[in-house]
């Protein structure tokens, strides 16, 4: 099965809207890229149009917070994690205001649209702010997880999904989730390959690919990224011969730049790290610029294979 | 009580304050002083026993710099301890040089400009959600009136209709590196914000009972949200400070604090 993580935001927020008056969802003339035309046809009162200006989405968002609502602002993760960056550090997360910073169409999602439409730097932009945490969840099972725990709790949060139906990495029902905890979407102890967001269904397919070969894989889903599951992190450098990281991030600030300064400082280990190049990317629709970069299966498996 | 009077008192504890601590933005405190003191000690619904009354009224600075105003004013209110001030700007304290909401009577952290008169719409928003009473203030510069930022908050304001929200510029007509207009002209500022669709108020700012009236012609004021043009001086009330675009943030040595301060009881026993 595969599912738009978009889409799982969105009912998401119509079934919480329904019960809690605090929800409210604000767009920057982005209710279509964010699958959100419904909700704000069915929660008129709890749905606020900025039009296309990013910085007053999220200054007015900290207000609504500041005032007790419950804000989820939704915008396009390019400009949401980079035109509006100081609104996340000054009135959300300096000022202590609850919003729900919500980056869709995340990292290559927009394939052809080119750089400007690419969120390729969020994990170190938005981490880099004291008092915002960062989750990229992985599939529609997660997401359901994760947002419920985030629409109950009152710190701010940035959150990066993608545009694209992603395939399921767990089975429905089966997902075993604890807050700020990486899900062992599979144990081994040859090697360990960390993933988020949409990688993690890459890492597990490279994973069943080698286990094929006859090795043993951990595929750890760390959708939690700030605060980062250091003890998941460490577990894996102490039992395992290696840690690949994968992420759809540029190779600065991000997953594999947190676990090798991690390990680096509490375990050695050998850290390897498969990202989006330091560059403007390739032109092409999502799955074509993850096989460019070997952030596909077959590109994780072979990295994998060298460490190995 | 006598709002001019405590204008006055206010300036002096602004001077005192920068001078000791040897920081802070002298010329726009004194420039917004009066603004401040009609809110606080006449308009506003806020107390230091309402710090999380639903119904209180909202307030931001959001030009920031100028917090030493606001905090002779919180000081005097019982906010925290006056004695407390005297901590400004030194080591670990919490008393720094922009608005700080770990400060009792301090809604949201300000500094970087442009960005208060968003925050203000949401709370505006959220007041007409809720369906509660209380009204939004936010204190802008006319030098801050460059951010694009304002003019989306400006939009915004217009498009939900928020006459709970009233805007003050603090027109003193300088910024840090020369007069508005040579900088980044803004003249006239009445009628851009009258062109985004405000109710515009332009006013002598450091008039006492003008600012007052001001206030009360917007919240009867209905449909849109009102902008309050305050035609200030910067360094109000201290002659060698008025309108010097060196005294930004120049400190007082303690001869001239010594004069400001004397100057002001000067005018304060004319009153
Ligand atoms: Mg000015």
């Amino acid at each position: 099965m595969s599912k738009a993580i978009k889409k799982v935001m969105a009912e998401f927020l119509d079934e919480e809207a329904k019960k809690n008056k605090d929800i409210v969802v604000l767009c920057s003339d982005s209710r279509g890229s964010g699958g959100l035309g419904d909700y704000a046809q069915a929660h008129s009162d709890q749905f606020v149009e900025v039009g296309i200006a990013e910085q007053n989405l999220v200054g007015i968002s900290a207000g609504l917070a500041s005032a007790g609502k419950r804000p989820f602002a939704v915008s396009p993760a390019s400009f949401l994690s980079t035109r509006s960056m100081e609104q996340a550090k000054v009135d959300v997360a300096y000022s202590h205001n609850n919003v729900k910073l919500i980056g869709i169409s995340g990292g290559v999602s927009y394939g052809a649209l080119g750089m400007t439409h690419h969120s390729a730097t969020d994990i170190a932009t938005m981490g880099s702010i004291p008092g915002l945490r960062i989750y990229f969840p992985s599939d529609q099972y997660l997401t359901k997880a994760l947002m419920k725990e985030l629409v109950q709790d009152d710190n701010p949060a940035y959150i990066r999904i993608g545009r694209n139906a992603v395939e399921d990495v767990y089975d429905d029902g089966k997902l075993d989730f604890s807050m700020d905890k990486a899900v062992t979407v599979k144990d081994g102890g040859d090697l360990t390959i960390i993933a988020c967001g949409e990688m993690v269904y890459e890492a597990k397919k490279a994973a069943e690919k080698l286990e094929a070969e006859g090795k043993s894989i951990r595929v750890l889903d760390m959708y939690c990224l700030k605060p980062l599951d250091k003890e998941a992190v460490l577990k894996a450098a102490h039992e395992t011969k290696g840690i690949l990281t994968v992420e759809e991030h540029c190779p600065y600030g991000g997953l594999g730049a947190m676990v090798a300064q991690l390990t680096a400082a509490d375990k050695p280990v050998m850290v390897h790290s498969l990202t989006l190049p330091d560059a403007p990317v390739v032109t092409g629709e999502s799955a074509d610029i993850f096989h460019y970069y070997g952030l596909d299966a077959d590109g994780i498996a072979m990295a994998a294979r060298e460490m190995l | 009580m006598d709002l001019q009077a405590k204008a006055i008192d206010i300036r002096k504890d602004i001077v005192t304050m920068i001078q000791r601590a040897g920081t802070g933005h002298i010329g726009g405190d004194l420039s917004v002083t009066d603004i401040l003191v009609d809110l606080y000690y006449k308009q506003m619904n806020i107390s230091p026993e309402q710090l999380d009354d639903p119904d209180r009224d909202r307030f931001v600075l959001s030009k920031g710099h100028c917090v030493e105003a606001l905090y002779a004013i919180l000081a005097d209110k019982g906010f925290f301890p006056k004695d407390e001030l005297v901590t400004y700007a030194k080591y670990q304290s919490k008393f720094i040089g922009h608005p700080n909401n770990k400060i009792p009577g301090i809604e949201v952290n300000s500094g970087s400009l442009g960005h208060g008169l968003s925050v203000g719409v949401g709370m505006a928003l959220a007041a007409r959600m809720e369906k509660r009473p209380y009204r939004t203030y936010v204190v802008m510069g006319d030098g801050e009136c460059d951010e694009g930022s304002v003019w989306e908050a400006a939009m915004a304001g217009y498009q939900y209709k928020l006459d709970n929200l009233t805007a003050f510029v603090d027109r003193n007509r300088l910024q840090i590196s020369g007069t508005t207009e040579q900088v980044m002209a803004q003249d006239s500022a009445e009628e851009r914000w009258a062109a985004f669709g405000w109710n515009v108020i332009s006013i002598s700012g450091n008039d006492m009972q003008a600012i007052d009236d001001a206030v009360d012609l917007a919240k009867h004021t209905k449909g849109k949200p009102t902008v309050i043009i305050a035609n200030t001086t910067k360094g109000k009330g201290v002659s060698f400070i008025e309108n010097q675009v060196a005294w930004h943030h120049k400190v007082p040595t303690a001869a001239q604090a010594e004069a400001a301060i004397a100057e002001l009881n000067e005018r304060k026993a004319v009153l």
